[in-house]
């Protein structure tokens, strides 16, 4: 206890690397597999930091708990499952496409296809000023030309 | 005193703004050419009151005048001399004020460079100038005033944040703002043409060139900003979607859809409403990212709960510029009739496709900037949206933007044919050859890395057939001569062309292909990643003008020859209680070995960790040569013999 302590005092007072070397999992596969996880994974107490970059405690807490899981035998889904019912949605960098999240997803998509096709229109569409006659202009014009056939 | 006289100088400068804004504005609408004239010697006013504040505010900072309260709690007196002058506008109300400054600036240089403006252009363009200039004296003067003395000075100040503390990020506000503010010209001169309803190809010849230097400006800020992030923050990433990032990159890429369709009002008269909306639009980033940035809205909704009087006026500012200047556009814009027509196949055609590329993916920085915001007041969901989400939206539109980039550069304007793409086709080969290439090179079977490389070529490429082509026909010879001489504008196309290829590379390669290896080591330890190996020599304790640093001393070799010694530092500045860490970066063409040093284990030894970062220094560095382009078009003598050729008209007419 008194070792945790210190070790956790020695954290606090100088937060350093991100992920530390005693963090590191002896199956390669399974460390690779807790650093892709953990990339999309947020820094709870941070800003805008995945826990992969964060060298806050909470993030090394987080970091371990990933690696126990996997090491338990978790998928990736199962993992992700678990704290999300732990820290709620917040823990996830990649947001669901699940409920209003639709919007976030599908918006762009949305826009880029309603201008791509505002801009096909105005394009094919387009007229020069000149090319035709308003009304105004078509009535000069046939007063001119009943001028002409009069004269 | 001088502190007194600094401040005295702003509320000075906010009257004049306020008579800058009525005084032209009526005498535009009225004709009255006297009360129009006001609007220069009032523009030169307001710069000279603005700069004479800000000195002052910098000379309490270079002095250490403690009774500031803002240079107590932004400053102290061991503190080195650039920090001094960089922590002016390190802190909220300082940047403000850099923010007016540059403001003014912006409007006397049009007041002073704008003699060819007609007498009622210039008159609204200066006046909605001074009105923006008018909300933001009153921000500063009523909720944020640099300027606040205190009764007891304490003995010495607070320190800036040490993060702060770095010559990248000492100059990176002030590119920033040059670029943020600089757009508030494009915005300008577009109200103003809404009000004279009236766009026509010499509007289009001004803009352009303040949009283009707001644009460079932006994207050296930019640049700068992530250089720092690469090497200050401890582990090499040089972007991170945090919405603070996310504010400059908005703008930036609206300016830069500005800037292609100002070309287009320019040499064809089309396309004129869409380009007054994008003016809009682009400084309307910019309020929004002022707001973000200043009002922490995004970093926490409770930041912003607990003092919302700031983030309210900033929020008021935003919606009467953005919405008064879109209510006055839906009421004028049908007013701005195209004259140029084109086809389908046509330059004209291919800069709309850049523009609703450039648009839909600034959407998808802005939906994803603001989504948390929205779901939580909507939808009561609190979650993140981060790095995976724009990563995912984002790349499809950067690569689409990049492949039509080339052909749309070299299409003929009005109606082209696609023959005149034929040029292209050795480049399209050799971007093909070059992703297999690389695909079947690269160790791991990302896909980035190769496409990367595939469109960096294609775009570098691209542009060099593009200034080829330019060159017309005849003896090579000849056409290297004639290359020399080709005009500013597309030098400077090519090169930004050109630039955005690299950095492209850069991004790819450095997401694809870094390494990593992370080890505790002993003195006289080594480290091995691929064909690198790293040593550590000594640590030490150092101590610097303001700061505590434990110092490594690392020898890194590469296949065994040595390429020099590496000195990452972790540092804790005492007044401000932070730790920094200071990465040891051995920078190199094709790679970067980058060190960073971290905790004593309790087992003996240092925790080390290396990367191996490759093509790093090609996304600056594309980013450079982007900006270059932007200063060589700038320099292009069309602009100036327009000038010229009106003066020319004006004296030459013959008595008779």
């Amino acid at each position: 206890m008194r070792a945790a302590l210190f070790a956790a005092f020695v954290m606090l007072a100088s937060p350093a690397l991100a992920v530390e070397p005693g963090e590191i999992l002896a199956d390669p596969v399974l460390e690779e597999r807790a650093r892709d996880l953990s990339k999309g994974l947020r820094c709870l107490v941070c800003r805008n930091e995945s826990i992969d970059e964060s060298s806050a405690e909470l993030a090394r807490e987080l970091r371990v708990l990933v690696r126990e899981r996997l090491v338990a035998g978790d998928t990736d889904a199962q993992v992700i499952d678990f704290l999300v019912a732990r820290y709620g949605e917040y823990v996830l960098l990649n947001p669901t496409t699940g409920g209003s999240n639709m919007i976030l997803w599908i918006a762009p998509l949305v826009l880029l296809l309603l201008g791509g096709t505002v801009a096909v229109v105005a394009i094919t569409r387009q007229r020069a000023p000149g090319e035709t006659l308003n009304a105004a202009e078509e009535a000069q014009l046939k007063a001119l030309m009943d001028d002409e056939s009069k004269g | 005193m001088i502190v007194e006289l600094g401040h005295f100088a702003l509320i000075v400068a906010f009257a004049v703004a306020i008579v800058q804004t009525l005084v032209p504005l009526i005498g535009a609408w009225k004709g009255w050419s006297g009360w129009m004239a006001v609007a220069s010697p009032a523009a030169t006013a307001q710069v000279a009151l603005v700069a004479f504040s800000f000195a002052a505010l910098t000379y309490a900072f270079v002095t250490s005048d403690f009774s500031l309260q803002l240079v107590v709690l932004n400053s102290h007196t061991d503190k080195p001399m650039l920090y001094k002058v960089s922590g002016v506008w390190g802190n909220h109300e300082g940047s403000l004020l850099l923010w007016v400054l540059i403001l003014a600036l912006f409007g006397a240089a049009a007041a002073w460079f704008g003699g060819q403006l007609p007498a009622t252009l210039k008159a609204r363009v200066l006046a909605v100038q001074a009105s923006v200039g008018v909300a933001f004296y009153a921000f500063i003067l009523f909720t944020s005033n640099p300027f606040t003395r205190l009764e007891v000075p304490p003995f010495n100040g607070e320190d800036l944040n040490p993060l702060l503390q770095d010559p990248g990020l000492a100059f990176h506000p002030p590119f920033l703002y040059l670029g943020y503010v600089g757009l508030s010209m494009a915005f300008s001169f577009a109200v103003a043409a809404l009000l004279e309803g009236k766009v026509d190809a010499a509007w289009g010849r001004w803009v352009r060139p303040w949009t283009l230097a707001a644009w460079l400006f932006l994207t050296v800020g930019i640049a700068l900003g992530s250089w720092w992030a690469y090497y200050e923050l401890g582990w090499g990433g040089f972007w991170f979607w945090d919405p603070v990032e996310n504010a400059s990159f908005m703008p930036w890429l609206i300016a830069a859809a500005l800037l292609h369709s100002a070309i287009v009002v320019e040499k064809r008269e089309a396309l004129k409403a869409w380009t007054i909306l994008l003016a809009i639009l682009a400084f309307g980033f910019s309020l929004i990212g002022t707001f973000i940035v200043r009002s922490g809205v995004l970093t926490s909704v409770h930041a912003f709960a607990n003092d919302p009087e700031r983030g309210v006026f900033i929020l008021m500012i935003l919606g009467f510029f953005t919405g008064g200047a879109l209510l006055l556009y839906a009421v004028r814009a049908p007013v701005m009739q195209a004259k140029g027509v084109f086809g389908v196949v046509s330059r004209e055609s291919a800069l709309v496709a850049n523009n609703l590329l450039l648009a839909v993916s600034c959407f998808v920085v802005f939906i994803g900037t603001i989504w948390p915001l929205v779901a939580e007041l909507a939808f009561d969901r609190t979650l993140s949206v981060g790095p995976p989400f724009f990563d995912a939206a984002f790349t499809p539109f950067v690569i689409a933007l990049a492949a039509i980039l080339p052909l749309g550069s070299i299409l003929p304007w009005k109606r082209g044919r696609a023959a005149a793409l034929r040029n292209l086709i050795p480049v399209a080969i050799l971007a093909l050859a070059v992703t297999g290439l690389v695909w079947a090179m690269q160790t791991g079977n990302s896909l980035g890395g190769p496409l990367g490389a595939g469109l960096g070529v294609w775009l570098v490429a691209g542009a060099l057939v593009d200034l080829a082509t330019r060159t017309g026909r005849g003896r090579w010879s000849e056409r290297l001569g004639r290359v020399t001489r080709l005009p500013g504008a597309d030098w400077g196309k090519a090169l930004a062309h050109g630039g955005l290829g690299i950095t492209i590379f850069g991004v790819a390669a450095l997401t694809a292909w870094q390494q990593e290896e992370i080890a505790v080591l002993d003195i006289g330890d080594t480290l091995t990643l691929g064909r690198y190996e790293v040593v550590l020599n000594d640590v030490t304790r150092v101590q610097g003008p303001n700061y505590f640093a434990t110092r490594a001393d690392l020898t890194a070799y590469e296949d065994g020859s040595e390429l020099g010694h590496l000195f990452p530092e972790k540092r804790i500045y005492p007044v401000a209680q932070m730790p920094t860490t200071e990465a040891g970066i051995d920078s190199g063409i094709t790679r970067d070995v980058y060190a960073v040093i971290g905790d004593a284990q309790t087992g003996g030894g240092w925790a080390v960790r290396v990367y191996i970062k490759p093509f790093a220094n090609w996304i600056w560095g594309g980013a450079i040569i982007m900006a270059l382009g932007g200063v060589v078009s700038l320099t292009d003598r069309r602009y100036r013999v327009a000038a010229g050729a009106r003066r020319q008209r004006l004296d030459g007419v013959p008595a008779e």
